[in-house]
């Protein structure tokens, strides 16, 4: 809920600042929001998921990057569940330790993006004229070459496929739809009377930003943020299986996918697990993101 | 209506210019050594740093490389005005030739996931609004959610494995034109088209569902019922109208995102396409070759934005006085 230390007024046209008391608040939100069989199972994906990876170390039986060329290629056993790859490593542990890296990037992305995005579109939105035109056009060009196109471009010209060069190049990839996203809610919200008091008090330009603006176009950047990771992760999978992402030996699902494509025909299992572990965090981080959604404001569906 | 088609088609050329920039900027200023290839080919050993530091410079006045920025630009830009696309340094050959021979192959199979990504979903999703509460809708519905979460190049696996390798229905992958065996390629391009579709068809269809059921309340829809009107013309000329409205203009949009996969796509089934090219490219650091197909990408999705805009204003009357 927006706090607003100056103006409050009741019953604005957005329906998130008339604030009932919080407590009421928080049980209608988890009412809506595990109300649903679909987002609960999302919710329990995810939290499985950030489960695994802080456990990784405990989890797994063995380490995810040391070879074995002893038992290579296994078929699932009781001593690897899920069997081991061209290099002898446990699929399982691989596997399990791919969360992490996963969810670092993602969310490290995501925030980055989220922050840099949220903050232009702020600014297009809250000083329009000029400032929105080159703001606006700048989205335009970012989001004139397909997504995963210029993700390749900056990773793939970044040589050396670290961790963060891949967290900058989706970070950058992912500005532009925040930023539009962020410009409208901020369009809508500055329709409302409390800003327009606001000014009327005599409150800076970028005051009025942080403290009314930014507040009440919030939810929606919580629901971008949880949608944008599913979208991160998708991303970061893709350009690890196309070589540019996260590079061998550090186990990313992508480039497990990629690495197993080779033995599709004898051992599917490594291309198959690790994409489905892919599919499996970015179906819960959407389930999630819909569920609060449609908790905080379902007249939201369509716009994010 | 032509003063609206002219200000988009303005627009368009800006953003293109402005792509050129970003994409010349992004190449070029990024660390690495635009020689590295030249000189691994030229040593003919792979090594790098065969050259002597005077043949290395006589190199980047060779390529231009030595001129300050903004004149590389400027001379990349006027010579691209003038169809020249430059020369790899990887296979040495001019770039419109590389570029000429994988084009086709790329615009033919993303026309194809376009076309049955954007029918297939449209159709879906009339029907789920049509019809929802019924089972085929929640399957529907459900299959999209799913579809949505996929990653491209994995369900491109996943379907080589059962249609490819076990029911071998397709060949596993590869490429034939259709413009030389039209049946042979058919049985090819099958499994390519349906892994990016399916995303396609996802997005499409729960679009399209939504923006129906909103519609489907509306007062002119009930009016409609009123005067006694039959669902089909209802259907078609009151709600679908309006309901297509948001879905035309997601259309750039939903190109993008196909163009985008069918990179995937290319990688998975081995065809080589204009995804193939960039991502050798951009292993070989052919950085001319990078430039052009980053420039095409670009050049595809703001033309069919501009085409997407206009149709909107047709469509849609409100939007050319906006």
């Amino acid at each position: 809920m927006p706090e607003n230390p100056v103006v409050s007024t009741p019953g604005d046209a957005m329906g998130v600042a008339a604030a009932p008391p919080r407590r009421r608040e928080w049980r209608r939100f988890a009412r809506i929001f595990f109300g649903r069989k679909l987002y609960l199972i999302g919710f329990i994906i995810v939290v499985i998921i950030i489960l695994t990876a802080i456990f990784a170390p405990i989890l797994t039986p063995y380490d995810p990057i040391t070879n074995d060329l002893t038992s290579r290629l296994q078929n699932p056993s009781a001593e690897h569940w899920l069997g081991t790859d061209q290099l002898g490593r446990d699929m399982l542990s691989r596997i399990i330790y791919g969360t992490q890296v996963s969810l670092i990037i993602g969310f490290s992305a995501v925030f980055s993006s989220a922050i840099i995005g949220a903050l232009m579109g702020l600014t297009a939105a809250h000083f329009g004229g000029w400032v929105f035109t080159v703001i606006m056009r700048l989205t335009d060009v970012l989001m004139a070459l397909p997504a995963i196109i210029l993700m390749m471009l900056i990773a793939g010209m970044l040589k050396g496929g670290g961790l963060w060069i891949v967290v900058f190049a989706l970070a950058f990839g992912g500005i532009a739809p925040m930023c539009r996203m962020m410009c409208g809610m901020a369009l809508s919200v500055k329709q409302n009377d409390y800003v327009m008091s606001g000014r009327a008090i005599g409150m800076s330009n970028w005051r009025i930003m942080l403290t009314q603006i930014f507040p009440n176009a919030f939810p929606p950047l919580i629901v971008g943020l949880t949608m944008g990771i599913g979208g991160v992760v998708l991303g970061e999978a893709g350009l690890s299986f196309l070589g540019i992402g996260v590079q061998a030996p550090t186990p990313s699902w992508g480039g497990m996918v990629m690495d197993g494509q080779r033995f599709l025909l004898t051992n599917p299992l490594l291309s198959l697990l690790p994409g489905f572990a892919i599919m499996l965090l970015v179906f819960g981080f959407n389930m999630v993101g819909d569920g609060i959604r449609d908790a905080i404001d379902p007249r939201l569906r369509g716009v994010i | 209506m032509t003063a609206y088609i002219i200000r988009r088609i303005f627009m368009g050329i800006l953003t293109l210019i402005l792509v050129t920039m970003l994409v010349f900027l992004l190449v070029r200023l990024l660390p690495g050594d635009p020689l590295m290839r030249y000189m691994a080919n030229f040593s003919g050993t792979g090594q790098q740093n065969i050259m002597t530091p005077e043949q290395h410079e006589a190199l980047l006045k060779q390529f231009g490389l030595d001129k300050a920025i903004y004149i590389q630009y400027w001379d990349w830009i006027t010579d691209i005005l003038r169809g020249d696309l430059g020369e790899s340094l990887g296979v040495q050959q001019p770039i419109s030739k590389l570029i000429a021979d994988v084009l086709p192959r790329t615009a033919y199979i993303g026309i194809l996931m376009f076309a049955v990504g954007t029918f297939g979903g449209i159709l879906a999703g009339i029907y789920c609004a049509l019809r929802r509460g019924t089972w085929l809708d929640n399957t529907i519905t459900t299959i999209a959610n799913i579809g949505l979460t996929v990653p491209v190049f994995w369900l491109g696996i996943l379907l080589i494995y059962v249609f490819a390798y076990k029911l071998d229905w397709f060949p596993m992958y590869g490429w034939v034109a259709p413009w030389d065996n039209f049946w042979k390629s058919c049985r090819y391009v099958v499994l390519p088209v349906a892994s990016v579709a399916l995303g396609g068809i996802a997005g499409m269809a729960r679009l399209t569902r939504s923006c129906m059921l909103e519609v489907i309340g509306a007062d002119y829809v009930r009016t409609a019922w009123a005067k006694g009107l039959r669902e089909r013309v209802i259907v078609v000329r009151h709600q679908l109208k309006n309901a297509m409205i948001p879905v035309v203009t997601s259309l750039g949009g939903t190109l993008a995102i196909i163009l985008g996969g069918s990179v995937f796509i290319e990688t998975v089934f081995s065809i080589p396409g204009m995804g193939r090219l960039m991502t050798q490219a951009i292993f070989d650091y052919d950085y001319q070759v990078v430039q052009a197909s980053a420039l095409i990408f670009g050049g595809i999705v703001i033309f069919s934005n501009l085409v997407v805009d206009i149709a909107w204003g047709w469509l849609d009357p409100r939007i050319r006085y906006e």
